[in-house]
């Protein structure tokens, strides 16, 4: 069984988002889940956030950042390409109720995974204010998407191009040291920021929850592969997460095991554009051209 | 006295260093010889000793004529894995335990002589088997290992609608993801779960039960329910440092290599850690299989720690010597209290203690105790714990009534039925890791349940 590819764009700069038709996935999927893609018979297994579903349309949206090579192959996929397995929808869902001011941290690719949230928070009857950042706004995704499902919106960027100049965490001070009540935190983006966060939150006892994506093979519980530290306890992220208590995950070791096979990475991705480059190289079977 | 035939082998410093199978397999001659060792006893005792009731003097006896055909043929009667059976089944324990020759002279290699005719088959190419009439009736099998394999075979041959579930992308659970290609090449695994498609089993690839689909909503689609998910948790010792990097599950280790063919990484996409000092932590055929890929892939040193005697090494002797042979160090009565990190958080070793043996515990086997003051360190870059494997809860979200053990295993009855009625269960979900033979006796067990309730 493959998958097809129902559309499929360029966001900003190496951010693509892809829909894949897969209706059985679409029916059970709820945010905060997440999927595992391998692109063809050699590929490997990714994790991906789910940025969207549609039960009735039968698709799934993904949104991804070209990192490694499979995340370069994957951009270079077009409509007329079929993905070989499409694996969902997999974690816990987020509990969503309505318990009163969200707000909700997107950095980076991670605003994806954060705007069905908004989605799911706003209709469960909450007041949402959404805090979405990125190095440059020629890099920011999914604005107007965030500001329809939004009641407050705070754009933050690293180089000032747009909205605040700084980071998001400094909103999230702002925020936290203000009038309003906040019941709930979350914030999905590089780990370095939802540590960063983290960090912010410490000092105030407002529940803060981030979504890990550790480095997985399987995503049903069975390899320990993305296994992190949570309040001193070993928790699967693909089983008992991918969300978790921002203040209660050890973000060193979550970091340094994300980093364990970047030589690896990194010679593939070598191997990769050099054949991508070479006329012979992959026989004009990759749609690169 | 006639000699059991020894297996042909790769030579140990060959097959060190490459994936491909170790045991090459009788030649015809030798498989001829061997079944004449039959001596056609009038009440075979070898049949008992089989989990799936294969007719072995009949089998046998045909293939004393060199009529193969007739001989696949009568084994393929109650089993749908022969070349798989005929190369990880414990044979030593199983049916070859009562071959009346054991005692003296060694008993018929009835394992040996069942893989030489499921590869002879193989050769010429399979027949595709005939199809039942269709009762109409669908049966949904939950995981596509040896027990749902067994399952939907029989309930395909019975002629109802099975359709098996498989969490991951490639049907066969352990015996792709689990056992290594030179223990069991995967192009045979695959060839013979599409023997089970082709007896009408509709496969589908990387549905994962309990979240795409429940129990609850299953049983509205389906008449019965099989659940054959496996042991499929790894389990880990809970000391210090077992989360470092270079830390692996033997199920991570063993899925990268397997399943992912790390081993061909960067022709296949999926990277491992190579590791020059390996330890692998346990002592059964996963802890085996790991030691061998981890030096196949090409380690300097790897060593199994096993916290008992030789004796005791709950791997098949077969697989032992072969790892012996290999170069695999056994540093027995060893057992690690704390994996050693850098400021990296690499792995850089095993605090380990000595053991000895004691008084039996409730096992049989005698307990271990640590000797007092005997802490050193192992050095190490890469550990893999290979300690057991448990049940993984996810079938259990969304299936209202099902009633588990302590152990998080299924409750069946001596039938296989679980605690929602036309819900079946078998395999390492209902006993715990185990043998592929015993789970696939449990598939059929439940088949034949099936059977009766569908009536």
């Amino acid at each position: 069984m493959t998958y097809n590819i129902l559309e499929k764009y360029e966001m900003v700069p190496t951010v693509h988002l892809m829909k894949i038709e897969a209706p059985d996935v679409a029916k059970a999927a709820k945010a905060g889940q997440f999927i595992i893609l391998r692109i063809d018979e050699t590929g490997e297994r990714i994790p991906l956030t789910i940025a969207d579903f549609n039960a009735d349309e039968g698709y799934v949206t993904i949104i991804f950042q070209e990192m490694g090579k499979t995340t370069k192959h994957l951009a270079k996929l077009t409509i007329d390409d079929k993905l070989q397995d499409f694996v969902g929808p997999l974690g816990q869902p987020s509990e969503i109720e309505k318990i009163g001011t969200v707000v909700l941290v997107g950095g980076g690719v991670g605003v994806a995974p954060i705007y069905p949230q908004a989605r799911a928070y706003r209709k469960a009857g909450n007041k949402v204010i959404s805090i979405i950042g990125a190095r440059s706004k020629d890099l920011l995704i999914l604005e107007d998407e965030m500001r329809a499902e939004s009641d407050e919106l705070y754009i933050t960027t690293d180089d000032g191009s747009k909205g605040h100049h700084g980071f998001v965490t400094q909103i999230v001070l702002k925020l936290l040291e203000g009038d309003e009540a906040i019941d709930r935190i979350v914030a999905i983006g590089p780990p370095v920021m939802m540590r960063a966060v983290a960090g912010v939150v410490a000092p105030f006892d407002v529940e803060t929850l981030v979504s890990l994506n550790p480095v997985m093979v399987d995503g049903t519980g069975m390899c320990g592969g993305c296994r992190v530290l949570v309040d001193g306890e070993t928790k699967f992220a693909c089983v008992d997460g991918p969300e978790f208590d921002a203040r209660k995950v050890d973000f060193n070791l979550m970091m340094s095991r994300l980093g364990l096979y970047r030589p690896e990475e990194a010679n593939a991705v070598e191997a990769y554009e050099k054949e991508c480059e070479s006329e012979t190289g992959c026989g004009g079977g990759c749609t690169c051209q | 006295m006639s000699v059991r035939q020894p297996m042909p082998v790769q030579p140990a410093d060959e097959r060190a260093h490459n994936f491909k199978e170790v045991a090459l397999g009788y030649t015809q001659e030798q498989a001829v010889a061997e079944a004449e060792r039959c001596i056609e006893c009038k009440k075979p005792q070898c049949v008992k000793g089989c989990p799936v009731n294969i007719d072995i003097p009949a089998f046998i006896k045909s293939m004393k004529t060199s009529d193969f055909d007739g001989a696949i043929d009568k084994i393929k009667e109650t089993n749908s894995l022969p070349a798989v059976c005929g190369r990880v089944c414990p044979q030593e324990t199983q049916c070859e335990m009562y071959c009346i020759l054991g005692k003296k002279e060694g008993p018929v290699a009835i394992g040996r002589l069942e893989r030489f005719c499921a590869d002879y088959e193989r050769g010429k190419g399979v027949k595709a088997p005939h199809r039942a009439t269709s009762t109409g009736k669908h049966i949904a099998v939950v995981g596509s290992g040896p027990a749902g394999l067994a399952a939907a075979s029989d309930l395909a041959k019975a002629g109802h609608e099975v359709t098996m579930f498989e969490a991951l992308h490639s049907a066969g659970g352990v015996l792709i993801y689990g056992i290594p290609e030179f223990r069991l090449p995967k192009d045979i695994v695959a060839e013979e779960v599409d023997y089970i498609v082709q007896l009408g089993v509709e496969l589908k690839s990387g549905y994962v039960i309990g979240k795409i689909k429940t129990i609850d909503e299953m049983k509205n689609e389906f008449d019965a329910i099989f659940l054959g998910t496996g042991a499929g948790l790894p389990n880990f010792m809970g000391i210090d440092g077992e989360n470092l990097n270079g830390v692996y599950s033997a199920n991570e280790f063993l899925t990268r290599v397997n399943l992912m063919k790390a081993y061909h990484f960067p022709q296949y996409d999926t990277p491992i850690k190579k590791g020059k000092n390996v330890i692998v932590v346990g002592g059964g055929n996963v802890a085996m299989d790991a030691a061998r890929c981890a030096l196949r892939l090409g380690a300097d040193e790897v060593s199994i720690v096993y916290r008992r005697s030789d004796e005791e090494l709950p791997a098949r002797r077969e697989e032992i010597d072969h790892a012996k042979e290999e170069g695999i160090v056994f540093r027995l009565l060893t057992n690690p209290v704390k994996i050693l990190g850098d400021e990296n958080l690499m792995v850089t070793g095993a605090e380990c203690v000595k053991m000895e043996l004691g008084e039996p515990d409730e096992s049989g086997r005698r307990r271990p105790r640590v000797i007092e003051g005997s802490e050193h360190v192992v050095d190490a870059d890469i550990v893999i714990m290979a300690i057991g494997t448990s049940p993984n809860p996810l079938v259990f979200e969304g299936a209202a009534g099902l009633n588990k053990s302590k152990w998080g295993t299924i409750i069946v009855d001596e039938a296989g039925m679980t605690s929602i009625d036309g819900v079946c269960a078998g395999g390492d979900v209902v006993t715990g890791a185990a043998t592929v033979i015993s789970a696939m006796g449990a598939g059929k067990l439940a088949a034949h349940t099936i059977n009766e309730y569908l009536l």
